[in-house]
């Protein structure tokens, strides 16, 4: 087994800059690192990075993603590789075939990984448990590869600039038995949260829909655009164009003012670039202390009832 | 016509934890437990399709992989309408696919219709147990499925999955076939205290797990996360921590 193979993670024609984090992680191992670009045209995809030793390419007849395609391309890639590790990003499209690759070919496994160490030849990945609350650093089976789903944003961009050499690699791909029939965009909402200085974001904290009024009102009072996680969005109390999270916006505000919000992983993808974070939370625990520079353990009723007043 | 739905009891770390003497568990009297929140989804949309298009002697059959203590998790959901509970005895925390491996002779013995899973646990978050059983039980998957269109006796369903940015792509799947079931899909229904009293009442099959070979990792410690420079602390009653907000808003926006 040798070196580290990488699957670019891209979507709608687009290159994630999660691919350059994914060979920023494969510098943490040994060996080649091999870039496999999966696409119907993977040479459109301009992936020579600084770290990349090799680039295969595997054309596709399809644009379009479907885990059955993938999986089995993966699968030719480690027979023909056989790497040591094999990186994912951790994307709805990985989640769709990397845990099946895993479980066919009795891979070592986890996913949501943020930290990758080689010590005596063998792979240690860091991840988190119980809802961020701990950390946790896993070892795996000595005999076999590891395939780890990373992080997004837990590793730096790869720089441009490297000088691997390319090839191809033909894959005899199944029919799918899950097909692409069409995209359909998010709604656009009333207000683009993504262009706000200042975000007053609220969570299950608030409790109940009627809260929100209170909410948009100090919003407003505040002059800050009002956001909210993904329960809020569940519930039907709120539109998905004012979700801040992997699958909402991702923002980036000079400020970003919580309430009521834990700081589940999906979230924290979403905002912890944010230029001053905010927390307003009863739980002294929650995850969103860890990407918070200011923090107050307190009800969010009774602080909102304060900056209500001082407004 | 017959859904599986995989549920978990998840976790839930309080306001403080500690560890085990060897540095590779939680504490577990530091733990509360619960419904795993995708696996009420789940359940709630194998009841939909079983009330919408199902028939006499439909089933949604739950199965989970844990000690006695999980079957709490398991009554909530027969509470809610499942018709039985199937409970793979294992006391051992496990990987995504081990538990797999420990789900899927339940789940073929049944020959579901549909299997469905949460899209991840909200303790361990891995999203990947439901990808993985797919792939033991030979099924066709969809991983994080926000609406589902399907007919008992179509050989095919239309699902929508859930892409970052709230992208939504739209699938066509073999039938039978393994979904991941994301959080927003539907509303689930509150149980009734009549329910919830006939649930306890209800009798749970235990089976003993199969093999699981090797684990697919061994956590060799377990620790709490370095804060880094850390959020720093606003103290005093609200009327202090509003005023320091008010003060640092004012300075970051200047």
């Amino acid at each position: 087994m040798n070196g580290t193979l990488i699957v670019t993670e891209h979507l709608r024609g687009e290159l994630r800059e999660l691919t350059r984090e994914l060979v920023t992680a494969a510098q943490q191992l040994s060996g080649p690192v091999t870039l496999a670009v999966i696409a119907r045209d993977p040479t459109e995809f301009d992936v020579n990075f600084q770290g990349v030793d090799e680039i295969v390419n595997v054309p596709l007849g399809q644009e379009e993603f479907e885990n059955d395609v993938y999986q089995a391309a993966l699968e030719a890639l480690i027979a023909d590789r056989q790497p040591h590790a094999v990186l994912l990003g951790f994307t709805v499209n990985s989640m769709g075939y990397g845990p099946a690759v895993a479980a066919k070919l009795a891979l070592g496994f986890a996913s949501d990984v943020h930290g990758i160490a080689l010590e005596d030849g063998a792979v240690i990945a860091t991840r988190s448990f119980y809802g961020g609350k701990v950390d946790a650093e896993l070892e795996f089976p000595a005999d076999r590869p590891v395939l780890l789903l990373v992080r997004p944003t837990a590793f730096a961009p790869a720089a441009d600039g490297g000088n691997a050499s390319a090839r191809e690699f033909a894959v005899e791909l199944p029919p799918a038995r899950a097909r692409h029939l069409e995209f359909e965009e998010a709604a656009a909402g009333d207000v683009d949260i993504t262009t706000a200085d200042f975000l007053l974001s609220v969570g299950r904290g608030i409790g109940d829909k009627e809260a929100i009024p209170q909410f948009e009102q100090l919003a407003d009072k505040l002059g800050a655009v009002l956001s909210v996680s993904r329960p809020l969005v569940d519930a039907g109390w709120m539109p998905n164009a004012r979700q801040v999270g992997q699958s909402g916006k991702t923002v980036k505000p000079k400020v970003y003012l919580a309430l009521g919000i834990s700081g589940a992983v999906q979230h924290l993808a979403g905002m912890k670039t944010s230029g001053t974070i905010i927390a307003v939370n009863t739980d002294p625990e929650a995850a969103i202390f860890n990407v918070a520079h200011f923090g107050a353990v307190a009800d969010l009723f009774d602080v909102a009832a304060e900056l209500e007043k001082l407004s | 016509m017959k859904i599986v739905v995989c549920v978990k009891q998840v976790a839930v770390l309080g306001d403080e934890v500690e560890f085990t003497g060897d540095e590779r568990e939680v504490d577990p009297d530091y733990l509360d437990f619960a419904l795993n929140e995708w696996d009420s989804y789940a359940t709630e949309e194998a009841l939909r399709i079983r009330e919408e298009v199902g028939g006499e002697g439909d089933e949604v059959v739950v199965v989970s992989v844990g000690d006695a203590q999980v079957e709490d998790a398991m009554r909530r959901c027969l509470a809610m309408g499942a018709d039985r509970a199937i409970r793979v005895d294992y006391s051992r925390s496990a990987d995504p696919i081990t538990v797999a491996r420990l789900l899927a002779p339940v789940a073929q013995r049944e020959s579901p219709d549909l299997v469905f899973c949460g899209v991840q646990s909200s303790d361990g978050v891995q999203a990947a147990t439901g990808t993985a059983l797919a792939e033991l039980l030979g099924l066709p998957c969809v991983a994080v499925v926000t609406r589902i269109e399907w007919e008992p006796s179509a050989s095919r369903a239309t699902v929508r999955r859930e892409l970052e940015g709230g992208l939504l792509d739209l699938t066509e799947v073999d039938t039978p076939a393994l979904l991941t079931i994301q959080t927003g899909i539907n509303q689930p229904r509150y149980a009734t205290l009549r329910a919830i009293k006939q649930a306890e009442q209800k009798q749970i099959e235990v089976v003993s797990p199969a093999e699981q070979g090797e684990p697919a990792y061994r956590v060799r410690r377990m620790f709490a996360p370095p804060k880094g420079e850390g959020a720093q602390i606003l103290a005093g009653g609200p009327a202090d921590i509003a005023q320091r907000i008010r003060e640092i808003v004012a300075e970051r926006l200047k």
